[in-house]
């Protein structure tokens, strides 16, 4: 899911493991609070005008008969431009990730035997796909992949149950467990692969310090304070060890079939209004609180504001619909061992910038993408990679075709204004690419090369 | 082969364009979108080309040599021009961007000029074409093997990289010219970009005599690179004073 970066979901007042997303280094910013009763004229047209935005503003039925309109219309229009001119930009910010990711992941696939390697399957797809006849395999990854859907709608129901029954000790221990797994544990095999491929030699007390290292200080960046740059990096590269796992343990069909139901999937999760997404997020908004920042990469500082005060509870509200979207697709989705992992990683969140600190707004708006996204693109592109006869064409082709996905998905955000699904429109032209050039093109191209012919 | 085989070729083919790229796009956010989103136009046009052909190479007889010869000719050209088609395509949507940039910027003028996109466009539609000619040979120079042991060229590498260099550029070029002759409904000059693009992938018929295919590629790319010089308001004047690092006054900054 996709959505903007609101400011207030970041910050409580309490520091706890929920406010983990907020860089370290973000100044000191004067509150919402203050912001509104410096101008309240000036500072409420602007915030009906920015709340304008948000199809479930509750300020907006506040304060819609007052005001000038046309002051309102060309404050618009000056939100709407800054909108498309950031919008170019956040639409970078998520490109230079994801595309990282995807680089992490085709240069292991591509030189690390180990990932390529069938070495079982997970028990979430418990059908082989070594029959002899077309009409089995394709029978049993159908059933792999409904199992696989299955335990993830499971898991997002179970999460919205547990929210809205504020086990949130429980929530939170999910989420420490399955990140430690995957700092430690899939990194040391990452690592340990990494080594035998390059022959290099490396002593237990060397690697348990670095592995130590590593992990620690991703924990802390992941689920508390750290600087947003290494917590982005530590995000881009667990979602990398993800896309591995899954890469490596999901049978061929079954994996494509499960990209196709998984963004179906992903689709009516966030759009539909029975979707345990949807609930969530109506959830932690009669609530008024924010929902767990951990695992979804965000891709700009978020400033400190005060929360919820009752008045300010309309902003607070829409912002945090966003995040407790986000937060339950994240958790819902983990379709591997690492439980509730990706599961948060897929919702990106619009922030909405402090419109009474306008001038300020540009630093701090961003998009948050969830990592669940990162991971099920790579694991597109890795498949791509390791499976399309070593051909590079077919990784290029379905790389663009990811971008160009993601492209629209923001630009669909920015007149939308909602949260949306991240994952439908990447993952439907990435598979339209990978079969059409991994069998139409790469003939035609392999063709013109033996004869150096150039078009 | 070497990795010196696969740096030389790799900084031949894309060193240009990846110079071209981080001085004059990198900065832009707008500019990369509309790089990838042109990638992503020669792609489809490459996808519908090869569609073609292939139905056109099922439904024929795999043993006839020369109708096979034929088909790819006729795939070549098909595919030339529905790249040019394609480009018409992305102009379009280009022009219907800057409509809507202009509608919402605050003083009427679009963040980005018709020019500016058609140069960006054609990196887009070079580097993708680049690409898709040279990755696979990039990656074979990494393994063992003899280049022209079974008799062939044994330049193979090396011209395939200077004609993917030189395609990169043209595409660059014809970029420009073409989105100028659209701009100014000027019908010749489109018509020119497509011969000259058909000329140019012509020409590769004659490979391996590669004589008969780099030189025309490089002449062409000259002159193409000349028109499109002077088309972006560029002069013998303008040139003579960047030789001599001389300020050019009123006058815009090209490049800009």
């Amino acid at each position: 899911m996709i959505t903007f970066m609101n400011n207030s979901d970041s910050e409580e007042e309490a520091c706890n493991e929920r406010t983990s997303l907020m860089s370290a280094e973000s100044p000191p910013v004067p509150s919402y609070q203050d912001g509104l009763q410096a101008s309240e004229a000036g500072e409420a047209q602007k915030r009906r005008t920015g709340s304008n935005r948000s199809p479930n503003n509750i300020a907006d039925g506040e304060m819609s008969d007052s005001g000038v309109p046309v002051r309102e219309s060309a404050l618009e229009n000056e939100e709407e431009e800054l909108t498309l001119k950031y919008g170019a930009k956040h639409v970078i910010m998520l490109f230079v990730p994801v595309t990282l990711c995807m680089i992490v992941v085709v240069a292991t696939i591509k030189s690390v035997r180990f990932y390529t390697e069938k070495n079982g399957q997970l028990i979430y797809t418990p059908f082989s796909e070594d029959t002899t006849s077309v009409g089995q395999r394709l029978l049993n990854s159908v059933l792999n992949t409904i199992i696989m859907i299955s335990v993830i709608v499971v898991m997002t129901v179970f999460l919205v149950l547990l929210y809205k029954y504020r086990c949130y000790k429980f929530i939170h221990g999910w989420l420490i467990l399955s990140s430690l797994m995957l700092l430690f544990l899939f990194t040391y095999i990452y690592l340990g692969e990494v080594l035998k491929t390059y022959n290099v030699a490396m002593d237990y007390p060397t690697l348990f310090l670095v592995i130590w290292n590593f992990g620690a200080v991703g924990m802390i960046c992941i689920h508390w304070k750290g600087p947003l740059q290494l917590q982005q990096a530590y995000l881009i590269m667990i979602s990398a060890l993800m896309a591995l796992v899954f890469i490596k343990y999901l049978p061929e069909w079954s994996a494509w079939v499960i990209l196709g139901a998984i963004s179906i999937y992903d689709l009516m999760a966030v759009l539909c209004p029975k979707g345990p997404l949807r609930m969530l997020v109506e959830t932690a908004q009669e609530r008024n609180e924010p929902i767990f920042p951990a695992l979804i990469y965000s891709s700009a500082m978020m400033w400190t504001v005060g929360m919820a005060k009752p008045d300010t509870a309309a902003r607070g509200l829409s912002q945090q619909t966003w995040d407790a979207a986000e937060d339950g697709r994240e958790n819902h989705r983990s379709p591997s061992h690492a439980d509730s992992q990706m599961s948060e990683t897929r919702s990106p969140v619009p922030t909405r910038p402090i419109t009474s600190l306008e001038e300020l707004e540009e630093e701090e708006r961003g998009v948050k993408l969830g990592l669940g996204d990162f991971i099920f693109y790579s694991v597109l592109v890795g498949k791509a990679a390791a499976t399309a006869s070593g051909d590079w064409n077919t990784t290029l082709a379905c790389f663009v075709a990811i971008l160009i996905g993601l492209c629209l998905t923001l630009l669909l955000l920015a007149v939308f204004k909602k949260a949306l699904p991240a994952l439908p429109i990447s993952i439907t032209f990435g598979l339209v690419f990978y079969f059409s050039t991994d069998n139409l093109v790469r003939p035609f191209m392999d063709t013109l090369a033996s004869h150096q012919l150039y078009i | 082969m070497t990795l010196a085989v696969f740096f030389g070729c790799t900084f031949i083919a894309f060193g240009p364009a990846l110079g071209l790229f981080v001085f004059t796009i990198a900065r832009d956010p707008l500019r990369i979108i509309i790089l990838i989103a042109g990638a992503f136009f020669w792609l489809v046009s490459l996808l519908l080309s090869s569609l073609i052909w292939f139905i056109a190479v099922k439904a024929s007889d795999p043993r006839d040599e020369p109708l096979q010869k034929g088909l790819l000719i006729f795939g070549v050209m098909f595919s030339v021009l529905l790249q040019e088609a394609f480009r018409f395509l992305y102009y379009k949507l280009l022009r219907k961007a800057i409509e809507g940039l202009v509608a919402l910027s605050e003083d009427g003028c679009s963040p980005i000029s018709i020019q500016q996109m058609a140069y960006v466009a054609g990196v887009g539609f070079g580097l993708m074409s680049g690409a898709f000619s040279m990755i696979n040979l990039l990656a074979d120079t990494l393994g063992p093997g003899t280049v022209g042991i079974h008799g062939d060229s044994q330049l193979y590498f090396l011209t395939s990289a200077f004609m993917t260099m030189v395609l990169i550029f043209l595409h660059t070029f014809w970029g420009i010219l073409f989105f100028h002759g659209c701009e100014h409904r000027r019908w010749w000059e489109i018509t020119a970009v497509v011969v000259m693009h058909l000329a140019v992938s012509g020409s590769t018929f004659c490979n391996p005599l590669y004589v008969g295919s780099l030189v025309p590629s490089y002449l062409l790319m000259a002159t193409a690179a000349a028109w499109a010089y002077l088309l972006s308001g560029g002069s013998a004047q303008n040139l003579w004073r960047f030789l001599l690092c001389l300020r050019s006054g009123p006058s815009p900054q090209p490049g800009s």
